[in-house]
């Protein structure tokens, strides 16, 4: 057998995929109301364009784009506007947000089913993209019409999928691609379509391979679409670190994708792009995975975006005694929730209950011993070593010198530091303190 | 939603949400370990005396770590094996014969702890902000402060008590007094000096002689990787090419001869073993990079052949790293890890 492809570094957590990859998805119960933040991408935030009282239908737009690096939202109930006000949401930031009741009749805005949508030009494609609002589903959430809108001088020659799904816990994407194997090439055409490009790779981890049987059957007649097993690594995922595995290309440091000719996509939002040339089917629901230790009744469930985590988390039979923490996201690159009352939004990839025990309180940290492991391991061939030092000592401007701003905060260094430093919070704390 | 009345107690943290098991403390419990077959060895071959002298260190360095930081109200860390490491690597880096009242020495192994662990280590901030391996500080300075006591060695005669074991040079220190047919003579054959510098039956440092032990624990450190292979195998491999081009002498003018040295007897004697595997690899006290890492090890490499041939001191290593450690901020800084994507586009 050939070596899988992967990348330099990397690290090996305990994958804990086998709490809910059982799990088929279903529908989560619609709630009794949503709220619905205005700005669930990276870019501007999106402008209401609704008032309190007014009846909205799933899927009626709720605000519109705010600039280019932006994205409309749309109800994902049918209901009424009861409140336009700030609201939490999972950082703990205060986000102008729309609430609606929902009337429960889940009435949709037209919706037309358009078999034909290959046929469609780019920029029709493109424009139901848009009009979907469309963000990456990995996490991020960028705006999906901007990676698809490269300038002139930088063609681009290749899509790739990203299956990886390489945060423990998280299943979603995986049931996704067992689920919804067709649908999710059609997306990854659509997306080649769209940037006129030949080549299309579907990336994914080998601890899935009947994901990877499944796809590749699903692209069995597309001789442009080559479904690769990559080496089972954190962070595999990573957009840099998969072109790199896929293509050997590497993206230079502080560049993107576009720059070695790439554009890389979730398998989630290929589904959204899919549904979007096909039905117009706004972004209105996504997959999330609800696992971990400290949950009754893991699950992968479609949830209606703007759906309250504390709903979710009820639906799934609530929590274990031993729940200490509540991270939406992975572990790896999640954000740990201090209420339960903040919405899944276009990114929310998982809510995960991880229990007291074990847990790493921050102040219990130790000095730097130079072990080098996080050296070893950094996928961007960084040194979180010195990153650490020197923004523990106030040298922001020194870590600049050691590339900060090439650090994407995967995290890996922190799970592998003996001395259990709180390596990404120290990086943040730098990166926001000087200018790039 | 009754049991959202957690969520006052919901705990709040920076990503990541899950560590590796590996903790510092364990590193060093590790690494004191895998020093263990080494240490039992110069047990059996030094006797009590070896035990005692090493003995002596741990106690002194683990004390001293622990009212200093009383003192100075610091957090105590003596349980997480870093000062008890020291006193160990001291101990087996120093002579068996110092366990002796008359002349009365064993105030020699308290004064190295002392000043290895508070000198060395505490007073740069303890753990990870020392410059100096502490206990190669500790043993460089009772040996520059008591010269004589530091440099008598016993015979390795394997009894327990040993008491009155023979005073005799190391096979370093024939070589660079007699020569090496002389070392030769000592040892019977050359087969048989390569056998007993092997398995540990010659004087030396307690922890030093048995090169079969030492390579026992540095091989479970690789396989556990806790140290690599960089800095050894380039320390190693520069003291093996020096040796062989500069370490001959002709047998009648007593001149250098090039190209004619005996890498191997260099390789198995001395505290080499000892210093390449367990000292130089300090991770606080070497490069952190794996390239820095080789400089350093050629680096440590050269300096131990220039004492060991052009020296006043039979033995190099200990100065030799002990130099090396004042450059590591430099390499360090010359040499940084490979940034991803700043490299040239491989094509696949």
């Amino acid at each position: 057998m050939t070596a899988l492809a992967t990348f330099k570094g990397g690290i090996h957590p305990p994958d804990k995929k086998d709490i809910a990859k059982g799990r088929a998805i279903k529908e989560a119960k619609s709630p009794q109301r949503v709220v619905i933040p205005l700005s669930q991408h990276l870019g501007a935030p999106c402008k209401p364009i609704v008032s309190i009282g007014q009846e909205v239908k799933k899927g009626e737009v709720l605000g519109e784009p705010g600039g280019f690096v932006s994205a409309p939202v749309h109800s994902s109930v049918s209901g009424k506007v009861i409140a336009i006000a700030e609201f939490p949401n999972a950082m703990g930031r205060m986000i102008n947000s729309i609430v609606i009741e929902n009337d429960g009749k889940e009435e949709w805005t037209s919706l037309k089913d358009n078999p034909d949508y290959i046929k469609l030009s780019s920029d029709e494609l493109r424009e139901k993209v848009k009009a979907a609002g469309i963000v990456g589903m990995g996490g991020a959430a960028f705006p999906t019409l901007v990676k698809l809108s490269p300038p002139k001088e930088k063609p681009i020659d290749t899509v790739i999928l990203n299956g990886a799904e390489c945060e423990p816990y998280l299943t979603a994407d995986y049931r996704l691609m067992l689920e919804k194997s067709a649908e999710i090439v059609e997306g990854l055409k659509i997306l080649m379509r769209i940037l006129g490009v030949n080549k299309g790779f579907i990336g994914i981890e080998n601890n899935k391979p009947d994901a990877i049987e499944k796809m590749k059957d699903a692209a069995k007649n597309e001789p442009n679409i080559e479904v690769c097993g990559l080496e089972v690594k954190y962070p595999q995922g990573a957009e840099k670190m998969l072109i790199s595995a896929l293509t050997g290309r590497e993206v230079p440091p502080r560049g993107l994708p576009m720059d070695v000719r790439v554009v890389v996509q979730n398998v989630g939002t290929a589904l959204a792009v899919y549904e979007a040339a096909r039905y117009g089917k706004p972004l209105i629901e996504r997959a999330v995975t609800v696992t971990g230790e400290g949950i009754k009744n893991p699950a992968n469930l479609m949830v209606k975006i703007g759906t309250l985590i504390s709903d979710i988390v009820e639906e799934c039979g609530g929590f274990k005694d031993s729940a200490g923490k509540v991270v939406s996201g992975g572990p790896m690159m999640g954000f740990a929730l201090s209420s339960l009352d903040v919405p899944v939004t276009k990114g929310t990839s998982g809510i995960l209950v991880i229990p007291k025990e074990g847990f790493v309180h921050a102040e219990e940290y130790g000095p730097c011993i130079r072990c080098g492991r996080c050296i070893d391991i950094c996928p961007m061939g960084l040194m979180p070593s010195m990153l650490s030092i020197l923004s523990e000592k106030g040298h922001y401007e020194d870590a600049k010198e050691y590339n900060l701003f090439d650090c994407f905060e995967c995290g890996s260094c922190a799970f592998v530091c003996p001395s259990k430093r709180p390596i990404v919070q120290l990086v943040r704390l730098a990166k926001s303190l000087v200018k790039p | 939603m009754a049991d959202l009345k957690k969520e006052h107690e919901l705990i709040v943290s920076v990503s990541p949400h899950i560590r590796d098991e590996e903790t510092t403390s364990r590193i060093m419990w590790t690494v004191n370990l895998s020093l263990l077959p080494a240490f039992f060895l110069g047990f059996y071959f030094f006797g009590l005396k070896a035990l005692f002298v090493t003995a002596l260190c741990i106690i002194s360095s683990v004390l001293s770590e622990y009212f200093f930081q009383k003192a100075v109200k610091k957090k105590l860390t003596v349980n997480d094996g870093s000062a008890f490491l020291t006193g160990l690597l001291l101990g087996m880096n120093l002579p068996p014969s110092l366990w002796s009242f008359n002349p009365f020495t064993i105030h020699v192994p308290i004064i190295g702890s002392v000043i290895a662990v508070v000198i060395t280590k505490q007073f740069f901030g303890g753990l990870g902000y020392n410059i100096f391996n502490p206990a190669l500080i500790g043993r460089a300075f009772v040996l520059i402060s008591f010269p004589k006591a530091m440099t008598i060695w016993t015979e390795p005669t394997a009894a327990f008590l040993a008491l009155d074991a023979k005073t005799t040079a190391t096979p370093l220190g024939i070589l660079k007094e007699d020569g090496l047919a002389k070392l030769i003579e000592v040892f019977g054959d050359k087969i048989n000096l390569y056998a007993e510098l092997f398995n540990g039956h010659r004087a030396g440092s307690i922890g030093e002689t048995s090169v079969l032990a030492l390579l026992i624990g540095a091989g479970f450190l690789l396989y556990k990787r806790y140290i690599t292979w960089h800095i050894p195998i380039s320390f190693l491999g520069t003291v093996a090419a020096l040796a062989w081009i500069f370490g001959g002498k002709s047998p009648e003018t007593g001149k250098m001869l090039l190209f004619a040295g005996d890498p191997l007897i260099h390789l198995l004697s001395g505290g080499l073993m000892l210093g390449a595997f367990f000292m130089a690899t300090d991770y606080v006290t070497c490069p952190s990079v794996r390239k820095g890492q080789i400089v350093f090890g050629i680096g440590c490499g050269a300096l131990t052949m220039l004492i060991r041939i052009k020296g006043g001191y039979p033995e190099g290593v200990m100065f030799a790293i002990l130099l090396m450690n004042c450059f590591v901020p430099l390499i360090d800084r010359a040499m940084k890890s490979d940034v991803f994507g700043a490299v040239k586009e491989k094509k696949k």
